[in-house]
């Protein structure tokens, strides 16, 4: 039996208090990839009662992304957007979502993003990375902006850190451990790069701005 | 003298697109700040680092 959209805001407004909860509700945040970072960025922002989420990935549920990825073996082949918003319809029900099968490039970033308070980088590939975060901080100069670089391998969890590199970009990662150099991605590192990201998120909004 | 990513050095008057040639980074896989704002891409060519700048050349790697 899922409780009515009532009780589930009764229920945030009790843990988050009654100005945060309604903070957190009016806010969109974008995800861009929803690999491990982004599905797991996603899911903790729908728990946390964010109220829209705008999930972009191109790709699909692969075998090779369960290992790390909040996805299930079902789900195999199934758009990542989809996927992970029928996951966060039986997480978090009133979470608005809005999937988008698309590959963001610096010709539609302008588009897929403009509705977005804050905008989550959560691509695998550096370059992707890197194109996400110069357009963004070139073209939304008033937006927020969290990305992830350095996360691979099976390094001390307490190398991953936030930074805040400019007035409104973060960037949470050990910042050098590359997925080419390391023994590849491991769900508990990954997902402290993304909780680092969905928390600084979630700070933003409270509005707790420094690190 | 100029600080880059929080060291000196006696790099003032170059361009940004001079100053990167000179190092290992990869262009496609990097964001440059200079003085709390981003370096759009398409300037590196035209920004002339003066001296007292702050620069900071953000190196994103794989993985996510």
């Amino acid at each position: 039996m899922i409780p009515s959209r009532e009780e589930w805001m009764a229920a945030l407004r009790e843990r988050h208090g009654a100005e945060l909860a309604e903070k957190f509700g009016q806010t969109t945040v974008a995800v861009c990839g929803l690999g491990g970072l982004g599905s797991n960025i996603a899911i903790s922002l729908a728990r946390a009662g964010v109220g829209k989420l705008i999930l972009i990935d191109f790709d699909e549920v692969d075998i090779t992304n369960l290992h790390r990825q909040q996805y299930k073996a079902n789900q195999i082949g199934i758009p990542k957007p989809l996927a992970i918003c029928e996951n966060l319809s039986e997480i978090a029900p009133y979470v608005e979502t809005v999937p988008i099968i698309a590959k963001v490039t610096e010709e539609n970033l302008e588009e897929l993003l403009g509705e977005a308070d804050i905008i989550c980088e959560a691509f695998d590939k550096a370059e992707a990375k890197a194109m996400l975060v110069n357009g963004v901080l070139e073209k939304f100069p008033d937006k927020y902006l969290v990305s992830g670089s350095g996360m691979a391998g099976i390094g001390s969890p307490n190398m991953i850190k936030t930074r805040k590199v400019m007035k409104k970009f973060y960037l949470s990662g050990d910042e050098v451990s590359d997925v080419a150099m390391a023994i590849g991605l491991v769900a508990p590192r990954v997902m402290l790069c993304a909780a680092h990201e969905a928390l600084t998120v979630l700070r933003i909004i409270a509005g707790e701005f420094d690190v | 003298m100029v600080k880059v990513n929080g060291d000196e050095m006696n790099i003032a008057g170059m361009t940004v697109a001079q100053y990167l040639d000179t190092t290992s980074y990869d262009i496609a896989r990097i964001a440059v700040e200079r003085n709390g704002d981003i370096v759009f891409k398409a300037e590196y060519e035209t920004t002339v680092i003066e001296d007292n700048d702050s620069l900071e050349v953000v190196s994103f790697v794989g993985g996510g």
